[in-house]
């Protein structure tokens, strides 16, 4: 541990910026096992950056489509017909877009010192536990039987509760919260998430039916012309 | 506009040249008469397993009064026994090359009971040796006749505490056993089959379904008033409408009584094979329940042929295949012994092959009766098709996985969606222990059970030939890091002398 840490401690700023980014990169598997540690430096030390942040929310659609693809027919069985790759990396990205504004709209308001560049960076890197997990289980499916098949819950329950508390995590350092305070407003980011749901599918489809009145006057003009 | 017309009446043309073709085919069957459901419940075109040779009429049997109501079916050898419930009659048939003959028109019989004649029979058993169980509906009784109609005993309305005594015995169906033990279903009795012993006597009943309470039912009743209770829908068990012998003597009965949330949960158990003691033994090992329709529009009772299917009847043929008669879209769906559905054809109608009211089922070897309640009686033939399903079933379970391979290859060749003919190639090739391949018939079906037994199987002949390798691999595990250190230190001391 000692000499990643020294490697980690030169500065990162003078340095090119692919080496910026492969040392934020490798940071995270420094956040993933001191949480409080990492999560600090990560954003007060700007140790993370948003191109490993985003690349992190790259691997995690690569890793849904492998897992769609690759995990063995025993321990998944995908519908082939309905499956959309968009629709899969839409249903992925549109609740972690929500969740980081949600979560940021909110916690400003009540003394949350995180941006919303912060809470898009530690949320990308608590993923990363549940990428991993998702990364071994998908060869390990391929391997097992189905009576050995509790490995495969066991990693993937694992990794997924993992990252989940690395959110947490994140969430208090970022913010500078207390653990209630976080639990609390975890919470209410998730309500805030359905009221914007809400208030999109209510936009969409008054959009959608202002724009199904004006193809219909445009279709009747066109009828009573011809 | 004017090209745009032309066009449009061009495809017209071509869609009525197209039509016929789409819509029929050649021999006049309806396309999708016959269909399946694969793994994702799906609704996949099946080619004919059966097709109706006869239909029998009332009037084609050249009796007065014809077919009225008829409720009960049986087969016994050659012989077709239907009670011709409307006429208060049982009518004893065999079958010709083109119709029926009437063998025997049973109306009355002879011995020291009263009344001798039947009223409303619903239902008939008749044993090995000739000797005939009547549901005598209105007359409130099971008679027991010998083979010359002389009459031998009557089971009534049981006098115990257990049944009871203010509703009248109005039995429905039946079966008896070799023994002569009559296992009877009577109206408005819930408790399940009404046991009677050879000599007449009640001993109870057998395979009551169990009461189910949920967690919400009973906060439901909890809140409720006692006049609101009394409104609900009282908790009792289910009646099951019929019921069938398979060759080892097991009942097979239907029921009608299930919510949908049941079935689709696999709670409602409509098709249930009982044991002696009354447990449902049914095997459900298929990739859906034993429910018929796995798709239904959402149901309403009053409209007749929609929702879930509900099953009047049911007969069990060779290697405990099963097929089930259902009233609402007058479909036949068979099943095998680990609850696989084969196929599924039938429909309303009055053309061959279709239904009005359909009532009871039977069989007669591999060809199928069905009996309708408007007064018919259809004779159904296994196609080519149902007999290589047949053939390649009966193969796998006489041990001769081979040939089975070689049936199942014949029905996929006619058949690409049929999953359990994959799953039949891929068995018999785990039995020639050819692992690799039968994964792969066993992934085409979605079979994770088998796939998961074929690949334990592989997974230890990829250990077993490769051990060497492997010890290799955990030796050099083992080996290799001290070995490094000390070469390290090696040239470590090397450089530092240098």
């Amino acid at each position: 541990m000692s000499t990643r840490k020294s490697a980690l401690s030169r500065p990162l700023i003078e340095s090119a910026w692919w080496k910026r980014f492969l040392a934020s990169v490798r940071y995270s598997g420094y956040v993933m096992f001191h949480p409080f540690d990492g999560f600090w430096d990560l954003t007060h030390e700007h140790r993370g950056t948003v191109a490993a942040a985003n690349f992190f929310v790259i691997m995690l659609l690569l890793t849904r489509l492998f897992t769609l693809q690759h995990t063995n027919m025993m321990f998944l069985r995908v519908y082939w017909p309905k499956v959309n790759i968009f629709q899969q990396c839409i249903s992925l990205l549109m609740p972690l877009g929500i969740y980081c504004v949600c979560n940021w709209g909110l916690t400003t308001l009540f003394d949350g010192k995180g941006t919303l560049k912060d809470v898009y960076i530690a949320t990308a890197y608590a993923l990363v536990p549940y990428i991993i997990g998702a990364l071994i289980i998908i060869p390990l499916s391929n391997v097992i039987t189905l009576e050995e098949g509790s490995f495969y819950s066991v990693i993937s329950t694992f990794t997924t509760i993992w990252s989940a508390l690395l959110l947490v995590c994140g969430m208090i350092q970022i913010h500078d919260y207390s653990l209630g305070k976080t639990l609390l407003f975890l919470v209410m980011t998730v309500l805030a998430m359905a009221v914007v749901i809400f208030l999109l599918l209510l936009f969409l489809t008054l959009v959608g039916d202002g724009i199904g009145y004006f193809i219909s006057l445009y279709k009747e003009i066109n009828f009573r012309l011809n | 506009m004017r090209q745009l017309l032309a066009l449009t009446a061009a495809f017209m043309l071509l869609g009525l040249l197209a039509a016929p073709a789409a819509l029929a085919a050649v021999d006049g069957y309806e396309y999708a008469y016959t269909y399946t459901y694969d793994y994702w419940e799906d609704m996949r075109e099946s080619p004919d397993a059966y097709r109706a040779r006869l239909m029998i009429s009332g009037g084609s049997l050249g009796i007065p009064g014809g077919l009225k109501a008829p409720q009960g079916l049986f087969v016994r050898g050659e012989d077709i026994y239907i009670c011709d419930t409307g006429n208060n009659r049982v009518l004893q048939l065999r079958l010709t090359d083109s119709s029926a003959e009437v063998v025997r028109v049973i109306d009355a019989f002879q011995g020291d009971t009263s009344p001798l004649t039947f009223s409303s029979p619903r239902d008939i058993y008749v044993t090995e040796e000739g000797d005939l169980f009547i549901a005598d509906f209105n007359n409130n009784r099971v008679v027991r006749l010998d083979r010359d109609l002389n009459w031998k005993l009557s089971f009534t309305k049981p006098t115990d505490a257990t049944f009871d005594q203010s509703v009248s015995f109005l039995p429905k169906k039946l079966v008896a056993d070799v023994s002569g033990r009559v296992y009877a279903l009577a109206q408005n009795v819930n408790k399940g089959l009404i046991k009677f012993e050879a000599d007449g006597s009640f001993t109870g009943y057998i395979g009551a379904s169990k009461v189910r309470y949920t967690w919400y039912d009973s906060i439901w009743r909890l809140l409720s008033t006692k006049e609101q209770r009394a409104q609900q829908e009282a908790f009792v068990p289910t009646e099951y409408d019929n019921v069938a012998l398979d060759q080892d003597g097991f009942f097979y009965v239907v029921t009608r009584t299930f919510s949908e949330n049941d079935l689709r949960s696999g709670q409602a158990e409509p098709v249930r094979r009982l044991n002696a003691i009354g447990d449902n033994i049914l095997v459900e090992n298929g990739s859906s329940y034993v429910i018929g329709d796995l798709q239904w529009a959402p149901g309403n009772t009053n409209i007749t042929n929609s929702g879930p299917s509900k099953f009047v009847d049911v007969t069990v043929l060779q290697d405990d295949i099963y097929m089930v008669l259902d009233s609402t879209h007058n479909r036949i769906f068979g099943y095998d012994q680990q609850g696989n559905l084969l196929w599924a054809f039938g429909g309303v109608g009055n053309s061959d092959g279709f239904f009005n009211r359909p009532v009871a089922i039977e069989h007669m070897g591999l060809e199928l009766l069905i009996l309708d309640e408007a007064g018919s009686l259809t004779v159904m033939t296994p196609t080519e098709y149902g007999q290589l399903v047949y053939q390649a079933i009966g193969e796998y379970r006489r041990g001769e996985y081979e040939a089975s391979a070689a049936s199942w290859t014949k029905v996929l060749a006619q058949n690409g969606n049929f999953d359990s003919a994959y799953v039949g190639i891929g068995r018999a090739l785990l039995q020639e222990e050819k692992y690799e391949d039968a994964m792969r018939y066993f992934k085409t079906a979605l079979d994770r059970k088998n796939y998961s037994e074929a690949w334990r199987l592989r997974r230890m002949e990829i250990v077993e030939d490769n051990i060497g390798l492997i010890f290799a691999a955990v030796a050099v595990l083992l080996v290799a890091p001290p070995l490094w250190r000390r070469i390290r230190k090696v040239i470590w001391e090397v450089k530092q002398a240098s």
